[in-house]
């Protein structure tokens, strides 16, 4: 037996009734696109129950430090049970969370709609700081401007200023083909350095502080307005509808626009899109831009939202846009489950964080790890889906041919 | 004597799906056995159970009248029986000979691969059957018709006796069928027992020694090929009459609707692909391009339909120039593109029937406001559609991968005829269909002939050339060589699709 010969379905697409043999890329798509929320939510029970052992092995029960991160994301505030003297506490916690479900919607987004249209866009994390830049850079600037102006000038600069960012891929994949993957990698680096230069000591947007690396403060009137809970305290902010509606922007257009019919035609067969009629590259560059403009916004949401300034060490350390990355493939790029998935890893950085987790159940220096753990996990599962399907039709013979013969040797 | 293999009452489920019911098949040394039967009969099905990839729910397995269980291909393999399947399974940067004998390697004192032993035993098979293989090839460098054959020395090296070869024609020129078929006769009075799958009615009464029907995943009958004639197994097959011939109206040439002038085009690697080719469609008429594949033909249909441009030479439609046009442009120009890959290209799979339905008028006021698509308008659209089509197995929200073949080929057809083209170009429009869905595109066309479109068809198959073209073009390295009446015989056509006889005068 050859090895070739463990490939029933043969190379060249159709699938066989087992779904087996094509390659890792079309296993992507298609475990991406197809429907449902089965294997996504096993997706995550595999990632918790491998992060429980990990948790057991640094001789913590998992149960009960699950249970103490499930109260540091404020979660418990939705439970009916939850006593009247938690829940202050719970509120505080659940506002943490959703802050940071802001941008990872967006960023999810960013990188959700460029898979529809078969792209890979891994510059959400540029295409973020680049927003957050111009936003810092809005917001700091015009210092009378009246309130409702100035937050939409900053947020509406920011955008742009991711879409111009990941534009540069978009125009380089339509142009000359240069493989987005590899183009936006390169200027997620270069957006940092350019970060690290704008803000660092003696760049031009450093601030007032001679010493200290960081920008200056936007000025109040570019804050979000807090609605729920104390601004001084980092109440939540406007921003979640800001996301919502991205959300519903991206559903819409996607499924009732011709452009959405386009970028989805050109994402699942770009050769029948051509045969259509339809410019392939022109939806590259379009696509491109429209990831830019989610993750932009995304940037000029924490900084007008909550965070008012930037520091080198904030860029430097700064994962949202990476994280966008596994929001959109849990989510299986599509906007209810973009929003749940953002929901999740959200809750997993504010619940794991040092300000909400207990320190008498698990140390919160190492709990921030675990988020990290699990999100590698998910990614890991996520790419590994034939794993998890594998599971759920083991009855049903998934790998016939490799399994059987590994037995019998 | 016993049969070299018996199949008895096999049954196979996919969930509701009966794929094979209470199946009989029989296998004597010396014979070539044809199944035959429509895509989805359960050939596949059935042949994947004799090696093992699928397990019967019922039904006994007998090989040479031992009763046994195939659980998987290696035992498949050490029962003697060989696969030889659609897609080849060699890999490209070995030689023939390391591809045959991969991990059933001869090896040397020192463990090493024995490459000499192996080259010698691949040559000494490969001679003694007539297959004319090179067995220091690099495959990658072969042809298709030697990928096949290399398939098939694999099997014999693992001293296969029964051999089973799935739709083994689909990928081959006629040459190189009838060089396949060589080999086969050979194999058979060596005593092999030998079992072709085909749809193709006119290879089977060539090779086979007896017939197995499949329809719906039961066997309709056994028969001998002595007697039976392309109609009576086509009549088994369907189940009921089918017009094998096409049906026409006499010619009512009209006006000329299509002109190509003097055109060339390059293919991908940017060599020259069509050299200077001359042709006119006129409404009314079926002209055919006919010729052995990649010789410029695919090219010149995607140059026609916008999708490749054009080095020099006119396209004109309705006598205006639209050389250079994008495939928007030559879609509103009037010309329609049943193209010649369903899959690549004809259709997204993932799409739904009505989606599909729209690929290519998705910006018209028809489904479209302001950029705005209507999902109610495709679905009634593709409703009317699916009806006129008779596009079976499939809501307007079904995804077209979920259709058959033949079906999916319908949507196709139903989407370039309801834009209501002045030329429509067919390009290899019942490849890999069966016969009942071969029926329907061949008459279907001919109504639209008949209707006063022009058709520009593009066919490998010289039978389906004849049968529905008014005219034959023939063409070869780039040029149409030589223009035949539909009367023309086979062997004229093959000849000058080989390049024999070149039109004398240009």
């Amino acid at each position: 037996m050859s090895v070739a010969e463990t490939a029933p379905g043969g190379a060249l697409g159709e699938p066989g009734p087992e779904g087996g043999g094509q390659t890792s890329a079309a296993r992507l798509a298609a475990y991406v696109q197809g429907g449902g929320v089965v294997v996504p939510l096993l997706t995550v029970v595999m990632a918790f129950l491998a992060g429980g052992i990990v948790i057991l092995l640094t001789g913590h029960n998992p149960l009960s430090t699950y249970k103490a991160i499930f109260d540091g994301t404020g979660l418990n505030w939705l439970l009916p049970w939850t006593s009247s003297a938690d829940r202050p506490a719970a509120a505080l916690n659940l506002q943490q969370t959703l802050i940071q479900t802001v941008p990872l919607i967006l960023t999810g987004l960013a990188v959700a709609f460029a898979f529809r249209c078969g792209l890979f866009n891994i510059g959400g994390q540029g295409q973020y700081l680049m927003g957050s830049y111009a936003a810092v850079w809005a917001g700091s600037s015009f210092a009378g401007m009246a309130h409702v102006p100035h937050v939409l000038i900053a947020a509406l600069l920011a955008a742009v200023a991711g879409a111009l960012w990941a534009g540069i891929a978009g125009l380089l994949k339509a142009t000359v083909g240069a493989n987005e993957v590899i183009s936006t990698i390169m200027l997620n680096y270069t957006a940092i350095y350019l970060g690290d230069y704008l803000f660092g000591l003696g760049g031009p947007l450093q601030g007032n502080q001679p010493s200290v690396p960081v920008s200056n403060d936007i000025a109040g009137g570019a804050k979000l307005h807090v609605f729920w809970g104390d601004p001084e305290l980092q109440g939540l902010h406007i921003g979640i509808f800001v996301a919502i509606v991205a959300l519903v922007v991206f559903w819409v257009v996607l499924n009732r626009s011709t452009t959405g019919y386009e970028v989805r035609a050109v994402g699942l067969n770009p050769e029948a899109a051509r045969y259509g009629g339809m410019s392939v590259a022109r939806n590259y560059l379009l696509v491109m831009a429209v990831c830019g403009f989610f993750a932009g916004l995304a940037g000029a949401m924490d900084i007008l939202g909550w965070q008012f300034r930037i520091a080198t060490n904030d860029i430097d350390i700064s994962q949202i846009g990476f994280l966008g990355i596994a929001v959109a493939l849990l989510g299986r790029n599509t906007a209810i489950g973009t929003f749940f998935s953002a929901l999740l890893f959200g809750a997993l950085l504010s619940g794991t964080s040092q300000r909400n987790l207990d320190p008498t159940i698990f140390e919160p220096e190492l709990a921030s790890n675990l988020t990290t753990i699990i999100q590698g996990l998910v990614v890991l599962f996520v790419s590994a889906d034939v794993l998890v399907i594998a599971i759920l039709r083991s009855g049903r013979r998934l790998v016939p041919v490799r399994r059987r013969r590994e037995s019998e040797t | 004597m016993d049969a070299a293999l018996e199949l008895r009452g096999i049954t196979k489920r996919f969930g509701r799906i009966v794929a094979n019911d209470g199946v009989d098949f029989d296998l004597q040394a010396g014979e070539v056995h044809a199944l035959l039967g429509e895509n989805g009969a359960g050939k596949s099905t059935l042949m994947s159970i004799l090696y093992g990839l699928y397990r019967p729910d019922e039904g006994e397995i007998r090989v040479e009248g031992e009763p046994v269980t195939i659980d998987s291909p290696r035992r498949a393999i050490d029962l003697g029986i060989g696969m030889v399947h659609q897609h080849f399974m060699l890999i490209p940067v070995m030689t023939v000979a390391e591809n045959i004998v991969l991990a059933d390697e001869p090896r040397s004192a020192g463990g090493l691969l024995d490459v000499d032993a192996a080259r010698s035993r691949v040559k000494e098979l490969s001679d003694r059957f007539g297959l004319a293989v090179d067995p220091d090839a690099v495959i990658e460098d072969t042809s298709v018709g030697q990928q096949q054959r290399v398939e098939i020395l694999k099997a014999l090296y693992r001293d296969a006796q029964i051999l089973v070869l799935d739709e083994p024609t689909a990928v081959l020129t006629a040459q190189e069928t009838q060089d396949l078929f060589r080999v086969l006769r050979a194999l058979r009075d060596d005593g092999k027992a030998i079992v072709f799958i085909s749809h193709k009615l006119g290879e089977v009464l060539d090779i086979a020694d007896r017939v197995t029907v499949l329809r719906r995943g039961k066997r309709v009958d056994t028969v001998a090929t002595e007697g039976a004639t392309e109609e009576s197994l086509a009549r088994l097959m369907v189940g009921r009459d089918v017009l094998l011939r096409v049906d026409k109206a006499p010619l009512q040439r009209r006006e000329p609707i299509l002109e190509v002038r003097d055109l060339h085009v390059r293919d991908d690697r940017d060599l020259p692909a069509v050299q200077g080719v001359d042709l006119t469609v006129h409404a009314g008429e079926i002209v055919a391009v006919a010729g052995v594949d990649g010789n410029g033909q695919t090219e010149l249909i995607e140059a026609i339909t916008g999708l490749r441009s054009v080095d020099s030479g006119a396209i004109v439609v309705e006598g205006r120039d639209r050389t250079g046009a994008g495939v928007r442009d030559m879609a509103t120009a009037g010309i329609s593109h049943i193209a010649e890959d369903r899959h690549r290209r004809g259709l997204v799979l993932n799409f739904s029937i009505a989606e599909n339905l729209a690929l290519r008028d998705y910006r018209t006021r028809e489904l479209s406001r302001h950029g705005w698509l209507s999902p109610r308008k495709m679905v009634a659209r593709a409703r009317s559609l699916i009806r006129e089509f008779d596009v079976r197995g499939g809501e307007p929200q079904t995804p077209a991968a979920a259709l058959s073949g033949g079906n999916q080929q319908k949507c196709v057809i139903a989407r370039e005829i309801a834009a209501n083209p002045r030329v429509l170009v067919a390009a290899q429009p019942t490849r890999g269909l069966d016969v009942g869905a071969i029926e329907f595109v061949h008459r279907r066309l001919v109504t639209e002939r008949d209707a006063g479109r022009g058709i520009l068809l593009m066919s490998l198959e010289s039978e389906e050339v004849r049968s529905l073209a008014d005219r034959i073009l023939v063409i070869y390295e780039g040029r149409i060589v030589g223009e035949f009446p539909p009367d023309a015989t086979e062997e004229e056509l093959g000849i000058a699709m080989t390049g024999g006889r070149r039109r004398e005068a240009a």
